[in-house]
């Protein structure tokens, strides 16, 4: 029988593996990529909370609803994102972070 | 859903989602994040959530990696060279992730409502699209419209990024 808390669990589990990727990668790409991971994460535990709290035999649909937003978000931070790295690979040839170091103190 | 089916999707998911991380080749990492993001859409199709896992074949595996695949061939990026990897830093980041891992697996084990089965859901002859769509538009009608225009805005904004001249 599978519960709410191992949807919980492997949320969690995805959460951690993006967190990983971004402290551990140096490509920016790949850090984007992990952070999508970790959007993703909270997205399934969003959904299995709305699949447990159960109104008169119906899902609670606000939390999908809120899914829907966060998918429409991350669509649109991934366009600007990739804008910004493509901006920045034309401005410096490079898209691994320890080669931009400007602002570093 | 029958729990081989649910621990056959995680772990696929799963998986992939660490081959994300541990590939070098960054195309290697898109593809495994599409496998990944099809494993998320059967988990939410395991929910009853019909219309967010389309939604998230269609906008994530679809349009999302689309972009990413696009734009890694477009720079070009090969196979990153072996840097001098920074040992410290890596053990670092590590420990901080295992520690955080440890903390969420605390935190549910503790939650009491995560040993309880899903309820039953009743039978309905009207799908969760209906559902969600008429949530969308009568109780959430403002924020769909600001989403919108923030999808404008960000459609504004790429354009202006894109553009040659920009130093």
């Amino acid at each position: 029988m599978i519960t709410l808390g191992d949807y919980l669990i492997v949320s969690g589990l995805l959460f951690t593996i993006g967190f990983a990727g971004v402290m551990l990668r140096r490509n920016i790409i790949i850090i984007f990529m992990c952070l999508e991971l970790m959007l993703n994460a909270a997205n399934l535990s969003l959904v299995a909370f709305s699949r447990f709290r159960v109104d008169a035999g119906l899902p609670n649909y606000n939390a999908q609803v809120f899914v829907f937003f966060i998918i429409t978000v991350a669509a649109a931070e991934v366009a600007v994102g990739l804008a910004i790295i493509v901006a920045l690979f034309r401005a410096r040839q490079t898209t691994h972070v320890e080669d931009i170091a400007s602002l570093k103190f | 859903m029958s729990p081989f089916l649910f621990w056959i999707f995680a772990g696929l998911m799963l998986v992939f989602g660490a081959g994300v991380v541990l590939n070098r080749n960054p195309v290697a990492s898109a593809l495994s994040l599409v496998v990944s993001f099809l494993g998320l859409a059967a988990l939410f199709m395991s929910l009853d959530a019909y219309f967010i896992g389309i939604i998230q074949v269609l906008v994530y595996a679809g349009a999302v990696m689309v972009l990413f695949l696009f734009i890694i061939m477009l720079l070009d990026l090969r196979a990153e060279k072996l840097r001098k990897i920074n040992w410290l830093a890596s053990a670092g980041g590590i420990a901080v992730a295992v520690a955080l891992s440890v903390q969420i697996l605390y935190v549910i084990g503790n939650f009491r409502f995560s040993q309880q089965p899903f309820p039953p859901l009743a039978r309905s002859t009207v799908d969760d699209v209906h559902h969600v769509g008429s949530l969308l538009f009568e109780n959430y009608n403002l924020p769909f419209q600001i989403i919108g225009v923030l999808v404008l805005v960000a459609t504004i904004g790429v354009v202006v990024l894109s553009k040659r001249e920009l130093r």
